[in-house]
């Protein structure tokens, strides 16, 4: 399925299925199947390492954001040595623009929680971990259900289908904090603390949770895992992009018609996802800018969008990330100093304040915005918020503060003039 | 006033531990139970939970404050969070969240003479398509807001009536 041909796509992480979130029909409709092969098809799969093989040839690239080859990810765990190992399951889902795997959540539970069974099989794993936004709290329970559910029918726990094969599975939620997003400060929430991120190495996959071997994954990466076992590697890569296959679950939102959740092939047009996909500009309005992956990935304008698409190659090319493909639509009234102000308030917020360059560093960025915004700014202002991203990239524990770095740089460069007319219209300028 | 967990608040505690293979990360979750059952999580519910767990209470004062939607003073009976961030601004969450300032006579932080309300501002609550929106207490998310669905909602909650679980579908989804 190329990514021109989106039209006839028919969705598979969220099939059109009624009640899928049901057990009973989930099973129904081929689940966990894929689970049922992995531990007992001896003639097609010959052990855990032949399952990671299998993940890593259809190269999922994870969906939480860093677009990293999952069962490249899960081949770094150290050999098993009898004692506890964990897969931490990502679902903050906290990044502005992105609102997808609630979507999962809701309507496919099950092909989640088998994709983790795979994986906790795969990687030789006893104890699975699923976090959760703490305001997703309806999700919280949908999630509780469906995993007792799998307890009840023998997925999960001890001897899971007569094949030996033993873990655990337990949702736990935070309590509002975005930086638990950042996977090893995900890990310390989990572990009832603070969550600070962890300095790296040691890397998750040697001392994780509670100093044991761990994986972390984002729920749409998991949810991939049992397409992958039961169509094979190659059905999976030759969906959509080249780079960077599979189905996407795209997240659109801003000045469109129709915002919301659509699973197409990764690869669609950016045009043809807002004109097409999702209804087009609101109130006929003309396209000014998008920002592709979720706040952090850098700003586009619309002239930088002709012939590209959604996947990692191309918005490279283009000048910024896929991030999590949560697609923010702005039409040309927009003004681009407010939206990169609250850009810049929220980073400062969800700053932990452990490193100096992120702390002082999102604080400053805020403030100075807050100033041209008010009116008060200087052209020479732009300059110093330059000079303070470079200061902050690359210099801290966690990426959070890349992540605040990057829109101010981009939208800055992108739009200068749009922040230069603003600073010109202050006091100071006209001085 | 000395705060208590009930029986079944406790039986809840001993389920929660049996996740865990120490005790600490049962801090999040007991300080929900906590919240759930006080309505918030003020000092003196944060050395119930502490003692409770057998863990300093420097600790399970650092989680408190380390988290936003643990309220560490009492609060309105409701709390409005108004998401004012990226996809919501664009869509006009701050004018929802002036508008429910102006409605009830109060400023985002604070809350109402009669404890009924209170109104925050709050970070993306991961419901960005569906822009502008609140949530109502740290439950239900009500979405696609506009001045009169707030009237209606904050009308609504007046006489005790809670939203319910709005379901938002994906567009192109045929089922
Ligand atoms: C500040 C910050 C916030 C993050 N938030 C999330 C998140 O909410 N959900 C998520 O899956 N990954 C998030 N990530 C990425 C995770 O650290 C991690 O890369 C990801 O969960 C790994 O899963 P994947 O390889 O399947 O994508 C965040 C990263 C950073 C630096
Ligand atoms: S970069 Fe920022 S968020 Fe990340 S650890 Fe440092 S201070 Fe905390
Ligand atoms: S920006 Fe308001 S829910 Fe995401």
């Amino acid at each position: 399925m190329s990514s021109a041909d989106w039209k006839n796509y028919k969705p598979v992480l969220i099939p059109e299925i009624k009640d899928l979130h049901k057990i009973d029909v989930y099973e129904k409709n081929g689940g966990y199947e894929a689970l049922k092969q992995v531990l007992t098809d001896k003639k097609k799969f010959d052990g855990p390492k032949s399952v990671i093989d299998e993940v890593k040839a259809a190269n999922i690239r994870g969906r939480g954001g860093a677009g990293f080859n999952a069962g490249l990810k899960w081949s770094f765990m150290p050999p098993a040595d009898g004692g506890p190992r964990y897969l931490a399951c990502n679902g903050d889902e906290s990044e502005p623009g992105t609102f997808k795997d609630r979507k999962i959540f809701e309507y496919n539970p099950h092909i989640f929680i088998e994709g983790a069974l795979i994986a906790a099989y795969a990687m030789q794993i006893t104890s699975i971990y699923v976090y959760i936004r703490g305001e997703y709290i309806d999700y919280v329970k949908m999630m509780e259900k469906a995993v007792q559910d799998a307890y009840d029918k023998g997925y999960i726990g001890k001897d899971i289908l007569g094949s030996g094969f033993n873990v655990e599975f337990h949702v736990t939620y935070g309590a509002g904090a975005y930086i638990c997003g950042e996977e090893t400060s995900m890990l310390e929430s989990i572990e009832g603390k603070r969550g600070y991120p962890r300095v790296k190495p040691p890397f998750p996959a040697q001392k994780g949770l509670w100093g044991r071997p761990t994986t972390i994954n984002n729920i749409e990466t998991l949810s991939c895992v049992p397409l992958v076992i039961k169509n094979g590697a190659s059905w999976f890569s030759e969906i959509g992009a080249k780079n960077h296959p599979g189905p996407i679950l795209y997240g659109i939102s801003g000045h469109v018609n129709r915002p919301g959740v659509y699973e197409l092939p990764s690869g669609v047009p950016v045009h043809d996802l807002i004109n097409e996909v999702a209804g087009g500009m609101r109130n006929g309005k003309k396209l000014k800018a998008i920002i592709p992956g979720g706040s952090s990935t850098p700003v586009l304008r619309a002239d930088q969008l002709e012939g590209v698409s959604m996947d990692s190659d191309s918005l490279r090319e283009a000048g910024s990330m896929l991030g999590t493909a949560g697609l923010v639509v702005m039409d040309e009234d927009t003004d681009m100093v407010d939206v990169l102000w609250r850009i810049a308030h929220f980073y400062h917020h969800e700053s932990c304040g452990q490193c100096t360059p992120c702390r002082d560093g999102t604080g400053w960025l805020e403030k100075i915005l807050l100033k041209i915004k008010n009116g008060d700014g200087e052209v020479k202002d732009l300059d110093l918020l330059l000079d303070i991203t470079t200061q902050m990239e690359g210099r801290t524990i966690c990426a959070l503060a890349d992540a605040a770095a990057w829109p101010v740089r981009h939208t800055i460069t992108r739009f200068r003039d749009e922040f230069e007319a603003r600073c010109k219209k202050s006091v100071h300028a006209m001085a | 006033m000395a705060y208590e967990f009930t029986k079944e608040d406790l039986e809840q505690i001993e389920k929660i531990k049996a996740k865990f293979p120490e005790v600490k990360p049962a801090t999040l979750p007991v300080l929900w139970v906590a919240q759930n059952r006080f309505g918030h999580v003020e000092p003196e519910v944060q050395r119930l939970v502490a003692e409770t767990l057998g863990l300093p209470e420097a600790h399970v004062h650092g989680v408190a404050t380390f988290y936003t939607q643990y309220y560490k003073e009492k609060m309105g009976k409701y709390v409005l969070d108004v998401c004012t961030c990226l996809s919501c601004q664009l869509c006009g969450g701050y004018d929802i969240l002036h508008h429910i300032e102006d409605k009830l006579g109060i400023k985002a932080g604070e809350t109402t003479e009669d404890g009924m309300f209170s109104v925050q501002q709050v970070e993306c609550l991961g419901a960005c398509g569906y822009a502008p929106m609140l949530q109502v207490t740290n439950g239900k998310y009500v979405n696609h807001l506009t001045k009169e669905k707030v009237d209606n909602l904050i009308k609504a909650l007046k006489e005790g009536k809670e939203p319910d679980y709005e379901q938002m579908e994906m567009p192109l989804r045929k089922v």
